[in-house]
């Protein structure tokens, strides 16, 4: 029997998944908008004042850019999991975690990815100065995979159960609080003139964890929650 | 000779005898609580002076404290049934696990409360976003999100399968919380109690504060023995030692 190689699979995974949410280009959109009115709203509440949204404009970002991305983290397996191409994944001679990897890697570049081309739209609306816009950026490339990483254990998790959304975010949230700490704290410093490069080291040190060890917890996640 | 000791927990592993056992040792586990907890209350409430700086408001800590250091003994307990759980697949050890979340949810609660409750008087208000507070935050939600994964799901094994997953993910934050007052000088006080060196504490406020911490221990194992023979009954109904249970206590 000839079998594919690994580095074949795998890019027939990412190219699947891509082609997938290209088809369906609506779905990628939704996060979008959904940050856009969320930031949309804080002048709102707070009221237009140009000193105060400055300042939690980098907080508020962040903030949008998680919940955005929870909301389109329950997906990640959900239409695999409903026509059983996740079980033939899961019993494929291919290393699952690498698989799962390469879904990750999607799913970040769909969803993750328009939300930061879109980031320094969000962060204009609230008057950040230009001159940090570089750094949000910097905190965002590093703090979306590491909650792309960490969601998809957590998703993989919840695989085996029906009404999961909630309980997505109550598990993902605490977990995720350490990466919020760390960029916002980043786009803090710039802001004041004070070194940034700590945190941000700091998140790129979790993000270089994370990328070794989150697709092996996930492929043992996937496996307690399909096994029944 | 001497493998008495490996083959007696072996045994335990077994729901039939552990139930036995729990049932016998849970009792004793209850009344040592209370007449510890007794103890150590009347000796803080009562004999342990008042202090220099906070008068009488200070004695909540017999509560605050031991509840704090339960409700991380409770979460290392869980994610070290959770490991045993995953590793083995021993059933008891989900359980264990699983039954442990509540009542660890439950101390770290009760830390967070008498804590807001101390706060008030001494720093000037309910909350603070301080390190230790913050992670003791997150412990909690921890807890309520094992909690709610093994609920969602509709096999129980499965459910706790999964959650004792999440339980180990989340371990990472309870040396986060033991060391946080160390790592990061907030306005919440560094550990008077000391292991290793002596305590700046004195030892009329000490032994109180020690017999309290026993007495939350005994308290977690009743509660959990409790807790375990319970849910064990459940998850093996159709077995025959349930069976012979269920028709002797219908005869009485």
């Amino acid at each position: 029997m000839n079998r594919a190689g690994t580095a074949t699979a795998c890019a027939a995974m990412l190219r699947r998944d891509l082609t997938l949410a290209w088809r369906r280009r609506g779905d990628i959109t939704m996060p979008v908008l959904y940050a856009l009115i969320v930031t949309m709203l804080f002048p709102f509440a707070l009221g237009p004042e140009d000193t105060l949204l400055q300042r939690i404009a980098g907080g508020v970002v962040l903030v949008t850019v998680l919940l955005a991305m929870l909301l389109a983290l329950d997906a990640m397996f959900s239409s695999d999991i409903e026509d059983g191409s996740l079980e033939q994944l899961v019993i494929a001679p291919q290393p699952l975690a690498l698989m799962l990897g390469m879904k990750i890697l999607a799913h970040w570049i769909t969803t993750a990815l328009p939300l930061i081309v879109i980031a320094p739209l969000l962060a204009g609306m609230l008057h950040l100065p230009t001159a940090v816009m570089p750094v949000l950026l910097l905190a965002l490339l590093l703090a979306t995979p590491l909650l792309s990483l960490l969601g998809a254990v957590l998703v993989a998790l919840t695989a085996g159960t029906r009404r999961s959304g909630m309980l997505l975010a109550l598990m993902l949230l605490p977990l995720c609080v350490p990466a919020v700490i760390f960029a916002a704290g980043a786009v803090a410093a710039a802001q004041q003139g004070l070194p940034w490069a700590a945190p941000l080291a700091w998140l790129g040190s979790a993000l270089v964890l994370a990328i070794v060890l989150a697709p092996l917890a996930c492929a043992a996640a996937l496996r307690i929650a399909l096994d029944a | 000779m001497s493998n008495w000791i490996p083959l007696w927990v072996h045994k335990l592993g077994s729901p039939p005898t552990f139930y036995r056992f729990a049932g016998i040792v849970m009792p004793w586990m209850m009344a040592l609580a209370l007449l510890v907890g007794a103890l150590g209350l009347y000796g803080g409430l009562v004999l342990a002076p008042a202090d220099y700086q906070q008068g009488d408001a200070y004695r909540i800590i017999f509560i605050h404290v031991p509840s704090a250091w339960m409700s991380m003994f409770v979460y290392a307990v869980m994610g070290m049934s959770s490991v045993i759980a995953l590793v083995w697949r021993i059933k008891l050890a989900e359980v264990v696990a699983m039954e442990s979340a509540p009542i660890g949810a439950a101390f770290t609660f009760i830390t967070l409360v008498t804590g807001s409750l101390w706060g008030k008087p001494m720093w000037g208000t309910w909350w603070t976003w301080d390190a230790r507070l913050t992670s003791e935050l997150v412990l909690l939600f921890l807890y309520l999100g094992v909690i709610g994964l093994y609920h969602a799901f509709e096999d129980r094994r499965q459910g706790a399968r999964a959650a004792a997953f999440l339980a180990i993910i989340g371990i990472i934050n309870v040396p986060i919380v033991h060391f946080s007052v160390n790592w990061w000088n907030t306005l919440h006080q560094g550990s008077t109690v000391k292991l290793f060196g002596p305590s700046k504490i004195a030892w009329d406020m000490l032994w109180p504060l020690l017999t309290m911490t026993l007495a939350t221990k005994f308290y977690y194992l009743a509660s959990l023995f409790r807790r375990v023979r319970t849910d064990l009954l459940a998850l093996e109904g159709g077995k025959d030692w349930v069976r012979e249970i269920a028709r002797s206590e219908g005869d009485q």
